[in-house]
């Protein structure tokens, strides 16, 4: 059975909850010695600083040892090696396989070829399905539960595939969204028509005030970004539109949280940082549970391993 | 008026292609491997038709083609009528339908795809039927039947 992890969709509801279960036990606990005598390797084909130490830190805390790339001009992909080859070599080393690449599918691909698992962490602009498993084990934390929420995407709703991954691994929760977005960055029809397959309710903003906030659950806040403009001119009218304030939060429920992917440029006004709705910083820790959870179940390790664990360090 | 008709001996045994547009012959023998068969093969090219103005014909002697080999011309020929005859009798008339999935027949049309990248074959899941909707198994682009391009 193949256990890699190539896309969120692939996941039932079951398998979402028991995830969450296991992060649960690795933030009560994450430093262990779980993995002790294992190999965890990190492709990075495209760095990605951020997503390798989290995953890296997940390894190493869990006692694997670590092996791999953070730069692709160092393997042999730039003397035309295919991804096959540096895939299967690897595999003879590594008990699992993180991987990054710029190319989409590549993960895929990569899970059909390799007799070892393979995490994505992020295949172009098509998945990236740890990090999606972070932001549903942070929901859930500070929800309480996945159920019946009403989740806020703002910003770049075309290009942001955390809010089109995130879109469609809540579909088991029966969610209502709420699109706040400038028109050329608005939610494509795709996402739209997955969600009228799926029943999940949606409305669409082009406001973003303290009106629209109030209702408001989660707030997954992401960046507008200048070079996904065709029109600068546009870019110009709408770039301040949809930043956050603190003086936005005036009407917002008590159990909502901010959340962002991170990094942040200006969407998130600093002062807010310091506010009981921001929970950014959080989300990012969360990372490494949620990461920690993914790397043991791919290589096969269950929650009751997990619990019964006698390992743990102080 | 003189009539005007292609005289070709009668099947006894085989498959007949019928409908073929004249632009989508080559691919049509292409995607059935024609080149390689060593049984007899009848190409007419240009032909009259009332349905279509001009068509091509292909006849082939003593070969069947299995639904999924059959399917796949859906994808450069999808009005084609399929003929089978066993002992000079008709014993099958059907017309192609998308299959469930394509392997190795259409490229992606997303340049940062891996199969783009990387020699291998390419795999497309058939998502909108009806709309003639398929979606590329690695980096999920989807694209129209009508306008893909062939590996």
């Amino acid at each position: 059975m193949n256990r890699s992890l190539v896309t969120i969709a692939d996941h039932s509801r079951e398998k979402i909850e028991y995830l969450i279960r296991m992060a649960e036990e690795f933030e009560r606990h994450p430093n262990r010695l779980l993995l002790q005598g294992r190999v965890v390797a990190t492709l990075f084909f495209e760095p990605s600083t951020r997503t390798r130490l989290s995953f890296e830190t997940a390894a190493n805390r869990l006692g694997a040892r670590v092996i791999g790339f953070a730069d692709p001009k160092v393997t042999s992909g730039t003397k035309g090696e295919t991804l096959k080859d540096t895939i299967m070599m690897v595999s003879n080393y590594a008990d699992v396989i993180v991987m990054r690449h710029y190319l989409e599918g590549a993960a895929r691909y990569a899970s059909e070829i390799a007799p070892v698992p393979i995490i994505n962490a992020g295949d172009g602009a098509n998945q990236h399905p740890s990090q999606t498993m972070l932001d549903l084990y942070t929901i859930y934390q500070t929800q309480g539960t996945l159920e019946n929420l009403n989740i806020y995407l703002v910003g770049d709703l075309k290009y942001g595939r955390t809010v089109h991954s995130l879109l469609m691994a809540m579909r088991h929760f029966n969610p209502t969204f709420h699109f706040i977005a400038p028109e050329e960055l608005a939610m494509p029809e795709y996402y739209k028509d997955y969600c009228r397959q799926h029943d999940i309710r949606y409305v669409e903003h082009q406001d973003f005030d303290k009106d629209v906030i109030a209702g408001a659950d989660i707030l997954y806040m992401t960046r507008v970004q200048r070079e996904r403009f065709t029109d600068l001119m546009e870019y110009e009218r709408v770039k301040d539109r949809y930043l956050l304030k603190l003086d936005m939060l005036s009407k917002a429920r008590r159990n909502m949280r901010i959340l962002h992917p991170l990094p942040r440029v200006n969407e998130i006004e600093y002062a807010i940082d310091d506010d009981p709705h921001a929970y950014y910083f959080q989300q990012a820790r969360n990372g490494l549970f949620a990461r920690q959870a993914i790397i043991c179940d791919t290589l096969g390790i269950t929650l009751e391993q997990v619990k019964a664990d006698t390992s743990i360090l102080p | 008026m003189k009539r005007q008709e292609l005289i070709v001996s009668a099947l006894d045994h085989g498959t007949v292609i019928d409908h073929i547009p004249c632009d989508r012959l080559f691919q049509v023998i292409n995607l059935l491997h024609l080149d390689e068969m060593t049984s007899k093969v009848t190409i007419g090219y240009n032909l009259r038709s009332q349905k279509m103005g001009t068509k091509s014909i292909i006849k082939i002697a003593d070969r069947f083609f299995t639904d999924e080999e059959l399917n796949q011309l859906s994808v450069v020929a999808p009005n084609v009528t399929l003929t089978i005859i066993r002992d000079y009798e008709v014993v099958e008339k059907r017309s192609v339908s998308l299959p469930d999935e394509l392997r190795g027949i259409v490229r992606c049309d997303n340049p940062k795809c891996i199969t783009n990248n990387e020699p291998m074959s390419t795999l497309f899941h058939a998502t909108d039927k009806e709309r003639g909707v398929i979606q590329c198994h690695y980096c999920n682009h989807e694209q129209q039947i009508k306008q893909v391009k062939l590996v």
